[in-house]
């Protein structure tokens, strides 16, 4: 039996595809149409399609908790997110503007520290920053950016607005699902991309090639790119060797590089030693460089960091561009776009409280029922509290530790996070989902078409997160003039 | 291109070898297994003894009946060169050197290990066995095919056929030390009538019996046997012809110097054994000890100048 689309009832959320019972959106028409002619049997065998291509593709990631199984395969969902280009292109503009004035408010961290002295953001706030590095105080990167990967989430509420949750400028990932997922769309729904006219996404790899070759130190020469990942452990060692591929560029682990007496970076080659230009790195800062930094990292390259504040080498993301990605950092951000660039943010913030500010720490104990509290350095979506669905006992725990360490924690109202139809067994129901976007910068600003829509696949679930027991779809930019 | 990626892509080819190699050895003894009277007792410890892992079995299991040796040799987790451990391992360097390896290679040897591991009950029971076997024999052979014709034959490929051929003349030779006599048991009364069958059996390990029919012409026997899987030229799976191979693949490398002294002497050792003395002397034990001392150098030389262990100078 066919799916009919009367049957499926978002409320009372914003859904992604349909309006109302039996009303699929515009843009989504084509796809709803598509999917209510399909019969149980054929949905379940693109659905076995999908996931044989995965599985066959060797499309994994790595779940820590789980010993010996190290690499999972990637949870999927065959029903895309559709978002028209028009609203997209406004997202764009908001993506561009936010990363802009991020970069500018980091090199003023490490440099003039203006903003501060201009009483725009409290000092304290810098001090107390776990990401904040006094090792890289009064450098300036080429191009005066710091972080040049960045995976911005986003949430639609119940209206259908969109909302910057949070800013990832360290080591973000997902972008390669992004690409693998409509590679999977590709083979399992081959007619829906002759009815609607979908945006390619597969440009990525070209464009991060090329903000990696403007960071080089010697830009006369075709420059040496690497891709240096803590290894096969690594919960996204998928997507190290996938970009790496993509780029062309050596994937190297910590041990393969050594700093020389010219402090420039070497990779050990069977022919010997070859110099390095640009390091994509996706280690943390911590343990990029056991001389500076954490001094039993195996991860990292002795004489790192002395070969970058000697710009003898490119790196990317910069070491403490985490600095502006500190969730108290992330309540000034609309304050940094104003004062940075002179403009009102395209894309709001959620509202956040502070809970280092009595007032704000007050009302977040009050209301912890109905807030999502959050440690201002986690990702991942460990250590954190939806007071909604905790017990008593949890939001009791939590009470004790934001008064124990009222700067490490933050607290958001629950939001209505938007939905899309989803596959759950036989059936077709809503799931929340979020959005990562990706955004490029070097000399210029790129920002891909979509991005990663992960999906709570537990019915109600706010939690996406794949180390979580999250999902995706594919994400899909539809031109509706064309 | 980097150290660590050449010392991967040697060890997967290594490890497919390794695993196809165990598979074709186990195959051919199962069939012969079928062949022989029932009085007469095969010894199935002698295939764990051709892998050299003899102690670890003795180790881990107190009968050394058919489950438990075809157990160990194929799905055993603490024998490091059980074919599924080769397989896991194999597969790991692929996956982690995916950037350099054609992608097609790595569906089939992520096929190939995903097989292996949901069906391995089929090879450890009788019923299933030659056909899981010849699966496993035949999806190794489809990786190999494939990279032979997809990838370019530069460093990286030569590591692949270094590893490769390494790895079957050490099989190459550990077959011709077990020999025909220790796979029978020892309260055997007379071995003599079944050596033909035996030797028959290491021949079909080395996929060498329709070759050495061809090439040898004689009824099979012992001398002739080893001396077809020691130095005939020509067929691929012999020690000298792998040797002959792994010298070539050395050839094109950077700073070869030291490995490749060491195999051409490795290769003279293998040619210039007299099988027959040896064998009336009973001397081939010690021979193919010092042979595999070589293999075991070679290996040694090629860790030493190209893998990541290997102390870089900084310019």
């Amino acid at each position: 039996m066919a799916f009919d689309w009367k049957q499926y009832d978002p409320k009372p959320f914003y859904d992604e595809l349909i309006a109302k019972p039996g009303k699929p959106r515009k843009p989504a028409k084509p796809l709803t149409d598509y999917l209510s002619s399909l019969d149980d049997t054929e949905i379940q065998s693109r659905k076995a399609a999908a996931d044989s291509a995965i599985l066959e593709m060797g499309i994994s990631f790595t779940v820590y908790t789980e010993g010996e199984n190290i690499d999972r395969a990637w949870p999927f969902d065959i029903i895309p997110r559709v978002i028209t280009k028009t609203e997209w292109e406004r997202v764009t503009r908001g993506l561009e503007q936010r990363l802009t004035a991020l970069n500018m408010f980091i090199n003023d961290i490490y440099n003039k520290q203006q903003i501060f002295k201009d009483k725009i953001i409290p000092r304290y706030v810098l001090k107390q920053s776990k990401n904040f590095r006094e090792q890289c105080v009064g450098i300036t990167p080429p191009h005066g950016v710091w972080a040049h990967i960045c995976g911005t989430d986003l949430v639609r509420d119940g209206k259908g607005d969109f909302y910057v949750l949070e800013d990832n400028l360290r080591v973000p990932s997902g972008v390669s699902y992004m690409l693998e997922n409509r590679q999977v769309t590709k083979r399992v729904f081959p007619e829906l991309f002759e009815s609607s006219s979908i945006l390619p996404v597969d440009e990525y790899p070209t464009q991060l090639f090329d903000m990696l070759a403007s960071i080089s130190p010697r830009p006369q020469d075709y420059p040496e790119i690497a891709v240096l990942t803590p290894g096969i452990y690594n919960s996204a060692y998928f997507e190290h060797s996938f970009l790496a591929q993509r780029m062309g560029a050596e994937l190297v682990e910590g041990a393969d590089l050594v700093v020389g007496d010219d402090d420039c970076v070497y990779m050990r080659t069977i022919d010997g030693l070859e110099r390095v230009d640009v390091i994509y790195r996706r280690i943390d800062d911590e343990f990029l460089d056991p001389e500076v930094f954490n001094p039993d990292s195996m991860l990292g390259v002795p004489g790192l960091m002395r070969a970058w504040r000697k710009g003898n080498v490119g790196l990317a993301n910069a070491p403490g561009a985490g600095v502006a990605d500190d969730k108290v950092m992330y309540a000034y951000v609309p304050e940094v776009i104003r004062y940075y660039l002179d403009e009102e943010p395209v894309l709001p913030n959620v509202p956040t409280y502070l809970c280092v500010n009595d007032k704000d720490r007050e009302y977040v104990l009050d209301h912890l029922d109905e807030l999502v509290v959050k440690p201002a350095n986690e990702s991942g979506g460990y250590g954190m509290l939806v007071g909604p669905h905790a017990t008593k006992k949890q939001r009791a725990e939590f009470a004790q530790l934001i008064q124990k360490d009222p700067r490490n924690y933050i607290a958001q109202p629950t939001l209505d996070l938007s939905v899309a139809p989803t596959l759950c067994g036989d059936d077709i129901e809503p799931r929340h989902l979020d959005l990562r976007p990706f955004i490029l910068q070097g000399v210029r600003t790129d920002v891909t078409a979509g991005g990663l829509t992960r999906v709570a696949m537990r019915k109600g679930s706010l939690v996406v997160n794949s180390s979580q027991g999250g999902g995706s779809k594919d994400t899909w930019i539809v031109d509706e003039e064309n | 291109m980097l150290s660590r990626v050449a010392e991967r892509v040697y060890w997967m080819a290594r490890y497919v070898e390794r695993a196809e190699n165990t598979a074709r050895m186990v195959t051919a003894f199962h069939l012969l297994a079928l062949d022989m009277p029932k009085l007469v007792q095969l010894s199935w410890k002698g295939l764990v003894e051709v892998t050299g892992n003899d102690e670890l079995f003795d180790n881990h299991y107190q009968r050394e009946d058919e489950r438990n040796c075809v157990k160990f040799l194929l799905a055993d987790a603490d024998n490091p060169s059980s074919v599924l451990n080769s397989l896991r391992a194999a597969r790991e360097n692929v996956r982690t050197t995916r950037d350099l390896v054609p992608s097609e290679a790595w569906e089939v040897m992520n096929e190939l290990y995903l097989f292996a591991r949901d069906e391995i009950d089929q090879g450890i029971g009788k019923r299933g066995r030659f056909e899981f076997l010849s699966s496993i024999i035949q999806r190794c052979q489809t990786l190999t095919g494939l990279l032979a014709g997809t990838m370019s034959h530069d460093a990286a490929y030569d590591f692949i056929r270094l590893g490769r051929n390494l790895e079957r003349a050490d099989m190459g030779t550990r077959q011709v030390d077990v020999g025909a006599l220790k796979l029978l048991k020892k309260n055997n009364d007379d071995p003599e009538p079944y050596e033909g069958l035996l030797w028959t059996s290491i021949l079909r390990s080395e996929s060498g019996f329709q070759m050495y029919r061809q090439h040898v012409k004689r009824r099979i026997n012992g001398v002739d046997v080893v001396r077809f899987l020691l130095q005939d030229k020509a067929f691929p799976r012999s020690v000298t012809h792998a040797l002959t191979q792994v010298q070539d693949a050395l050839e094109s490398l950077p700073n070869n110097e030291v490995p490749l002294r060491l195999v051409i002497q490795a290769r003279r050792h293998a040619m210039n054994a007299s099988v027959d003395e040896l064998l009336a002397e009973d001397g081939l034990h010690d021979f193919v000890d010092r042979l595999q001392q070589d293999i075991a150098d070679i290996h040694g030389a090629n860790a030493e100048t190209w893998f990541l262990a290997a102390p870089a100078q900084a310019a």
